[in-house]
């Protein structure tokens, strides 16, 4: 049987579709309101440190960010090929390198929390 | 004929010009463009959770950071294209899992509408969490 890589690039990429979809924008909404200066009790520097201190949030977030980094690089991907950009090969490597030290860059700084 | 019997594979020239041939093409190209907005707008949740780490002075760096007009304009646009996402990939559950009850399909805009109701209801849920409201 012929193997492939695409379960391994797609199933990130459809679960960060799904959890972007549902979370993204309501993110969005926090920090906006947080810079227009009605900052949600949650985003006060000790409410979000106690917050973020636990590990199982800290795990919850590295998943998040690993899921919305993938599946934003995959898709920027697909439109590179889109636009006919023809090197796929790198332009696969490049984007998913940055979506993978992204999400090392979070764990690192969480791991700081 | 020599030409065409060489065994270069036949390569056909890619513009991006299509992308304006219908206006179904562009509503796809901003609804893919729209991960630049969610891919960037999560860097910048990591900066955050860098400015976290490195103590209260510079997270409260981070939120006047967020309070510049730029990064105001920045999750405007992010807001818009996210939901935009949001929308587009809701109207296409009926296509990724159709649900079989017995004889009948259950209608599309019963799946689609459950995962709207469900986005309604977690944002909420998340907006009260983190006390907005």
């Amino acid at each position: 049987m012929a193997r492939s890589n695409k379960p391994i690039v797609w199933g990130p990429f459809a679960a960060g579709g799904t959890l972007t979809a549902f979370l993204t924008p309501v993110l969005i909404v926090l920090t906006l309101l947080a810079g227009l200066g009605l900052t949600p009790e949650l985003l006060g520097y000790d409410r979000l440190h106690a917050f973020m201190g636990h590990w199982l949030i800290k795990l919850v977030a590295i998943g998040v960010v690993f899921v919305s980094l993938w599946s934003a690089a995959h898709r920027l991907r697909i439109t590179c090929y889109d636009l006919g950009v023809r090197a796929d090969a790198f332009v696969a490597t490049v984007l998913y390198a940055v979506a993978l030290i992204g999400t090392l860059a979070a764990a690192v700084f969480l791991a700081g929390v | 004929m020599a030409e065409e019997m060489s065994g270069k594979p036949y390569l056909r020239p890619i513009s991006s010009e299509w992308i304006f041939r219908h206006p179904r093409y562009l509503r796809y190209m901003v609804r893919e463009f729209s991960c630049l907005f969610i891919g960037g707008y999560t860097l910048l949740l990591v900066a955050g959770l860098k400015s976290l780490s490195d103590g209260r002075a510079a997270y409260e760096a981070f939120l006047e950071c967020l309070r510049s007009p730029a990064s105001i304009v920045f999750q405007v646009l992010a807001l818009a294209f996210a939901a935009y996402h949001s929308i587009t990939w809701f109207n296409l559950t009926p296509k990724a899992m159709p649900l079989q009850l017995g004889e009948d399909f259950l209608p599309d805009a019963a799946i689609a509408g459950a995962h709207f109701a469900a986005w309604a209801v977690l944002s909420l849920a998340v907006l009260y969490f983190a006390g907005a409201f």
